[in-house]
This record gives structure tokens, sequence and C-alpha cells, in this order.
């Protein structure tokens, strides 16, 4: 028989993160530091809008950009949040999770052989699917030192002839790193010198510890070259929605709203009517939650800084990422140990890319009490290895 | 700080002064000193336990009382409330607005017990008017937590 597989599709290498998780599924009565999901359910009334909506027989498809009113709401809600002006009809489009919105935005833009920048760690779909898209994926790798922000000199040595897009991932998953307004202002000059496409993917804006979350599409002359994507599942716990988001210039909008239309019709109708009543009234559910997450954060960059591990603090998202460098193991090694030993799970860096050696994600997506045994655990592992 | 501080620990007292200097980036020193003065100006009252007698042998019965009184003068209805929670069987006692006056709250042993201590101690009051007793069936939330079981975290161990 003919060989069935796609040659392209076969020689995409599955996400590190899957490997890790098989492990930790044999594992029984683990705590798992490892999620990239918020621990709130979504806010009760944004669910009761949800189930409302069923109830009125809402069950159809919607418009394929998504519902008028959601679309509306979002520009609305950029504009309050971040000072983005965006027409609701002709410059948004409602996808399924920020995923879909990254997927069809590179499918969009991307011809065969331009070069598409992923400043690495981050999060793990974007190099698949610039590949995925014909593109040839460019990684930059962050440094520590920079506290993995993008400078203008990584920036510039990346550049090519065939650079078309670079992707920005901040605030960061898995780092936690924020770019602010200075940091931005730093590359934007570069990326309308080389005539850049900025694809912004700012899924974790409203989780911003330091000050309010900068888009870069603020910027002048930054918003007819940028996509900003955005969604619900991390700002109002809202993951199992699958609801995203992509607002930008009409032509690129256009040419994302045609690949959406014929690989996936529309965004689940529940989930936009539930999504209009959290951008409506849910301000302070975002709050609250991002007041707890804070709590956490503190209290988790102390626990590694008393392991005397180097851990830079993460203004963003919900995820810390301390320096296991002088332990003498790889990250993989360490996550692979520590699950073993002390049953602790958190995910190696080098699943975000191999510039991650060295490094691990431990989310705080998790309760206080979790984290306290959790970190006690590490201390114990920590100290055991130091020794050695 | 005060406010941080109050927030951590409204639905969790359990966190200890190190935790919480930990979750707000300060020392323990200041916490401890914060909280010992919240306690002085009885900011802080207490740190009872959340229970859910239902799930023991212990038998416990709850009743919310609507009452009716007349103020007094100079007084209004601070002299009554008081004579009223003064009483140990008395869990709580709001002043209401609209169509009764204090709203008491009892817990008893038994249904007879809460009886008695209505007929006998609150209702012969010189400046209760008129009670209204209802007995709770069921505590579904109570202090903003949910008493029924909550289910466990279903997420998937690892995710990106």
């Amino acid at each position: 028989m003919r060989n069935p597989l796609s040659q392209k599709i076969v020689e995409i290498q599955p996400s590190g993160i899957r490997k890790f998780f098989d492990i930790v599924s044999e594992m029984k009565d683990a705590i798992s530091l490892g999620v990239g999901e918020p621990d709130f359910d979504t806010p009760w009334h944004i669910r009761e809008e949800g189930i409302y909506s069923l109830e009125r027989g809402r069950t159809f498809y919607t418009s394929n950009s998504g519902l008028k009113e959601l679309r509306e709401e979002i520009c609305n809600y950029l504009n309050r949040r971040y000072n983005l002006k965006y027409e609701p009809i002709t410059e948004t489009i409602v996808t399924i999770g920020g995923s879909e919105a990254i997927d069809i935005a590179l499918r969009a833009m991307v011809d065969p052989g331009d070069e598409i920048l992923i400043p690495q760690p981050s999060y793990v779909s974007y190099y698949p699917c610039v590949a995925l898209a014909g593109g040839v994926p460019v990684v930059i790798e962050l440094q520590e030192k920079n506290e993995f922000k993008l400078t203008k000199e990584e920036l510039l040595g990346a550049i090519t002839e065939k650079t078309k897009i670079l992707i920005m991932p901040f605030p960061n998953n898995p780092t936690g790193a924020v770019m602010d307004y200075e940091d931005l202002a730093q590359i934007v000059d570069v990326i309308i010198e080389k005539d850049l496409i900025v694809i912004s993917d700012e899924i974790y804006s409203e989780l911003n510890y330091k000050g309010e979350h900068v888009s870069i599409a603020s910027f002048p002359g930054m918003k007819e070259r940028t996509i900003v994507i955005n969604g619900f599942s991390k700002s109002y716990a809202m993951t199992g929605w699958r609801l995203g988001y992509a607002a930008g210039p009409e032509i690129i909008i256009e040419q994302m709203t045609k690949i959406h239309q014929f690989a996936i019709m529309c965004a689940p109708t529940t989930s936009q009517y539930a999504a209009v009543e959290a951008l409506r009234n849910g301000d302070a559910d975002v709050e609250m939650m991002r007041n707890a997450y804070d709590g956490r954060r503190r209290f988790l960059v102390k626990a590694f800084r008393n392991m005397k591990l180097n851990c830079f603090e993460p203004f963003g998202a919900f995820y810390v990422f301390p320096n296991i460098k002088n332990l003498g193991m790889t990250s993989d090694e360490f996550a692979t140990k520590l699950l073993q030993e002390e049953k602790v799970a958190v995910v190696p860096g080098t699943a975000f890319g191999d510039c991650g050696e060295g490094f691990l994600r431990v989310s705080y997506a998790y309760s206080i009490e979790n984290l306290k045994v959790a970190t006690e655990r590490i201390a114990r592992f920590v100290e055991k290895y130091r020794e050695k | 700080m005060r406010e941080k501080i109050l927030e951590a620990i409204d639905k969790n007292s359990k966190l200890t002064p190190s935790d919480l200097a930990g979750m707000l980036d300060t020392t323990e020193e200041q916490i401890i000193e914060e909280i010992k003065t919240m306690e002085e100006e009885a900011i802080i009252c207490g740190y009872p336990t959340l229970i859910n007698w239902d799930k023991t042998n212990t038998e416990k019965v709850t009743a919310l009382i609507e009452i009716k009184v007349t103020p007094q003068r100079g007084l209004g209805f601070d002299k009554i409330a008081e004579r009223i929670y003064r009483f140990d069987e008395v869990e709580a006692v709001y002043l209401m607005s609209g169509g009764f006056d204090l709203t008491v709250i009892i817990e008893g042993k038994s249904m007879r017990e809460v009886a008695n201590f209505v007929s006998s101690k609150l209702a012969p009051m010189d400046s209760v008017l008129s009670t209204a007793t209802h007995f709770v069936l069921k505590k579904y939330k109570v202090h903003g937590m949910p008493l029924v079981h909550e289910s466990k975290d279903e997420r998937m161990l690892i995710t990106p």
C-alpha cells in the first residue's frame, strides 16, 4: 500500500508537553503545577448566560465572523482597555480560541519560503503552525538576562530579506515576561523600517501585575501591520468554551475569514453569547482573579528564591520560570526526577523551545494550599541535589 | 495593606503570617503587627470555623426569627438588640429595613429547644411586639462557601 501520510505533517514534532503528560498520567496522587489554564471556574453569570442562550434555543450557526453583538463588544473592549480602534464588521473575527486565530493569521499571510520570526521560549503552536503554513520558522532565543524580553539587537540579528512576520508572544507563556511601553518602543522602529507584519498574541493581556498591558498595535504606524490576537480563556477562565478573536487590517481579516469560513464555519454559538456577557459585565471577575494570581505569584517567586534558585520576577500570565542550571541536571531530568521522587509535576522549559533548557515552567493557577505543599516538596528535592 | 490582608484571610483564616508575607510582598513581622492591631481595634473579631454539622452526629437546628419591636427613646433599637444578642443561643442579630425590625438567628440542639427559647425568652420581652419563627431545612452556602461537595480539580495534569 502507498504511504498515506503527508511528508510535511510527519516531519512536525509532536508537542514536548505530550510526552511529559503521558508520564504524569501514570502517576497516582501527583500534585501538578503543570497546567496552562486558570483554576477558577468560569464566573457564574457568564455560564448562566450560556445556559440561557441554550434555553432560548439559540443553537444555530452565527455569521462566519461571529455574532455582530460580540464583535461590537470586542471593539468596545479593545478601545476601553488598550486604546485600539477597530471596525466590528470589517476588522474583527471570532475564532475557536486564540489558537485558531494564530493558525489562520499565518495561513492568510505566509507564502512558501517566507521567514517568520518566533521568539522562544514561547507557546508550543507557533512553530508547527508556521511550518504547516509553508513558512520557514526562525527562532529568536530570548535571554534570561533581558528578563526574556525581545531586544532591538536580537530582532535586527534575525531579520533577513525573506523575513515577513514577527510573532510577539507577550505576556509570555512560559516565562511570564511582559513587554511594557518602553520595551516595545525599542523595537517598533525596526519593525516599521524593515516592513514586518506582527502577529501579537495578547491572550494573557489581562494578567499583567506591573501596570496596564500595552498593545504593540497602539503605536503610531503599527495598527496597519499588526494582527492582535486575544480571547476569553485566560482573562475570564473560559478555556473549555474555545473562544478567541483577531482584530486587524481589513485586507488580512478578509482573507482569514475565508479560511475560517471553509475550515470552521463559525465559533460555537453558546460560547459567543456567554462571551458577550463576559465583556459587558466581567471586569470585576477579571480583577478578582488577577489579585488572586498576584498573591500566588509573589508567594512562588519568594519560595524559589528561598531555595537559592535564580528566579527573575515575572510580571505576566500565571507562570514562574526558575533557573535550575546550578543543579547539574537538564530540565527534563529535573522534571522527571521531581515527579518520581516528590510527586510534583512541572513542565521542563524545553517544551517551549531549545533555549528553555535549564528552566522549568511552574504554573500558579492553583490554590495557595496546593502551592505550599508543592514548594515544600520542591525545596526538599533541590536541597538533596544541591549537596551532590 | 490592611485591606489586602483582610481580603486574603476573609475566606481562609488558616493562612499563616509567613504565607501572607509571601503573597503580599512584605515581612512576617509586619503581618503579625497589622493583624494584632486589627484584633485590638475589633476589625478582626474572631476566627470561627465553617462546619457542616449535617455531616456529623451532632444535632443542630437553626431558626431565623423575624421580630417586631418598639424602639426605646434615646436608645433606638440598640438596647433591645443587645438584650437579645447576649443570649448564648443567639448566633446573629441584624437590624432590618422593611416589614419587621430585627432578624435573629438562633442555633439550638432541637426544635423544642428553639421553640422554648422563643416563647420563654424572646416573645415575653417588653419591647417585643411579635415574632415569626422560620426553621432552616438545609444550608447550601454559608459565608460565601458552598457546603455541598465541590467537584475536585478536573483539569488535565499538564496542558500547554
